[in-house]
């Protein structure tokens, strides 16, 4: 056994993250939808609170970062941390307890939601009682981690590894502050923290969620993934140790650009701001420390799709931590806040960075887990890359165009100081934008759903791998 | 001490160690070491081959 990888639970996490995928894009479509048209869920009887909008949404949400992006991260850092460790992980029965935890975690949130139970703290809806569970299944995960570092063969500790290690410790440190409330019932609890206190805590984490949970983690992905696929080292692996803790020292403090004109103090303000931008500097030294290990390898850019997908997600990192710093500038902030615009920015990142990253990453991993050389059709996956690029394309161009003409709208004003514009006329100008929004969301669901079809193939034909050796220690 | 001022001396203190990682990332002597760092991902797979089982 201890010759032996755990590629058990790297198997059911892989698997998962295209169920979740397909599960929490879904949610979007449908969420999509009825910003088009209100009623659509309306006719479904006993069925229509349960599927409303405001219910719906902090599913989508959660089922998207936690569900697809956790999952997927569990997948890859566990498998990554064994890889580079040579060192099978801690204990087989902890990674089991991880695994089947964290999947109760995402039952119990796809029921208690729907039912309208939330904290109404974004990205953080999810009761007490969840919030305790989430609690012990992460500190099980950082046990599991940590301690299959400790056990490790090799000297060095590959960076891949210290980009998911910040962000199991920085997760835990988020939830446990963010979390801290007085349950009433069973079902409703009410946040330790008061007035312009509480939503400073709350977008401490919720910044924090997106820096940390969204970015550094799946940075370590990166780390391990595009080296590993385009056959050679990162380009500078110096340059990865300074992105590195640059990203921990600036990210931390950049959470108040969520509250620009709001009752928060303006020095408090102003160093969101000023942090916000200063990110530009690690964000785009990462990019291109991504992107440049292809240097002198290009060519396989135009044969090999999985690298497309990491590559790209690359382009989409560099742009979405480009469009962030912008948008956290005061003055652009007075235009781009409140609207579609920052709706457009989010899945800028999240479709374009974290799910083509984990897409790309989890095409490489799930012919190693199943003992096949490549998926069951390259091809499709080139197909699924292209249904993912234009499919974003259209989504984050459309919101772009709306966020702007939106802000625009609700500030012009006539020259007796009365608003030109009602709030409704700003609604109606939205609707060619959001069926725009909605093909596009709709292609890179549907691209999804030939992935899982790919998946499933490949599995079909393969058989699960159980016995990978791992190599004698190698000295480094 | 007020917090500001404790702020302030922690500010400085997180630059300089910045500054710090910065020196040692980029010292030549570790030049080596971090090459070879970069390398781990392969290693795995020169161990795999030496041993074709």
């Amino acid at each position: 056994m201890e010759a032996t990888y755990n590629y058990k639970v790297v198997r059911q996490f892989a698997i998962m993250t295209v169920v979740w995928g397909i599960v929490g894009m879904l949610v979007g479509v449908i969420l999509a939808a009825q910003l088009i048209w209100p009623d659509i869920t309306k006719d479904l009887g006993p069925l229509a609170p349960y599927l409303s909008y405001g219910r719906l949404r902090p599913l989508h949400t959660n089922a998207v970062i936690f569900a697809f992006g956790g999952s997927a991260l569990f997948a890859t850092s566990l498998y990554i941390v064994q890889r580079t460790c040579q060192a099978r992980l801690l204990s087989d029965g902890l990674a089991s307890f991880v695994f089947w935890g964290w999947q109760l975690i995402i039952l119990l949130a796809a029921v208690s939601l729907p039912m309208g139970f939330t904290t109404g703290k974004e990205y953080a809806e999810l009761e007490w009682p969840i919030d305790l569970l989430i609690a012990v299944v992460w500190i099980g995960y950082a046990v599991l981690f940590f301690g299959t570092i400790i056990k490790r063969k090799t000297q060095h500790i590959y960076v891949a590894n210290w980009f998911f290690g910040a962000y199991i410790v920085t997760i835990t440190l988020l939830h446990v502050v963010n979390s801290a409330e007085l349950p009433v019932t069973l079902t409703k609890s009410y946040s330790a923290y008061a007035g312009v206190h509480d939503a400073m805590v709350q977008w401490w984490y919720g910044h924090n969620a997106v820096g940390f949970f969204l970015t550094t983690a799946f940075l370590g992905m990166m780390y391990y993934f595009i080296p590993k696929q385009a056959g050679r080292p990162i380009f500078s692996y110096r340059l990865s140790i300074v992105h590195f803790w640059a990203l921990n020292f600036i990210y931390m403090w950049a959470g108040p650009h969520h509250l620009l004109y709001t009752a928060l103090p303006d020095w408090a303000q102003s160093l969101g701001m000023v942090f916000s931008l200063m990110l530009i500097a690690p964000s785009w030294g990462g990019m291109m420390n991504g992107i440049m290990t292809l240097s002198g390898a290009w060519h396989k850019l135009r044969t090999d799709p999985i690298l497309k997908f990491l590559i790209t997600a690359m382009s989409f990192y560099g742009m979405s931590t480009f469009e962030g710093p912008m948008m956290s500038v005061k003055t652009v902030n007075a235009l781009s806040h409140y609207t579609e615009w920052t709706i457009g920015h989010v899945h800028s990142g999240a479709l374009g960075w974290v799910a083509m990253i984990s897409i790309g990453s989890l095409y490489h991993l799930i012919p190693r887990l199943f003992g096949r050389e490549e998926m069951f059709s390259v091809k499709l996956i080139n197909t699924h890359f292209w249904m993912s690029t234009i499919g974003v394309v259209l989504y984050i161009a459309a919101l772009w165009i709306a966020g702007v003409a939106q802000g625009l709208m609700w500030r012009a004003t006539n020259s007796d100081g009365t608003l030109t514009y009602s709030f409704a006329q700003s609604v109606n100008a939205m609707y060619p934008f959001y069926t725009i929004r909605l093909i596009g969301g709709t292609l890179f669901f549907a691209g999804m759903l030939l992935m899982a079809y790919n998946v499933w193939k490949t599995i079909a034909a393969g058989k699960a791998v159980n016995d990978a050796r791992i190599s004698e220690a190698v000295a480094a | 001490m007020d917090a500001g001022l404790l702020g302030s001396i922690v500010t400085v203190l997180f630059f300089v160690l910045f500054i710090a990682i910065l020196v040692w990332a980029f010292h030549r002597g570790n030049k080596q070491k971090f090459e070879d760092a970069g390398n781990l991902p392969f290693q795995e797979d020169a161990g795999e081959a030496r041993k074709p089982d």
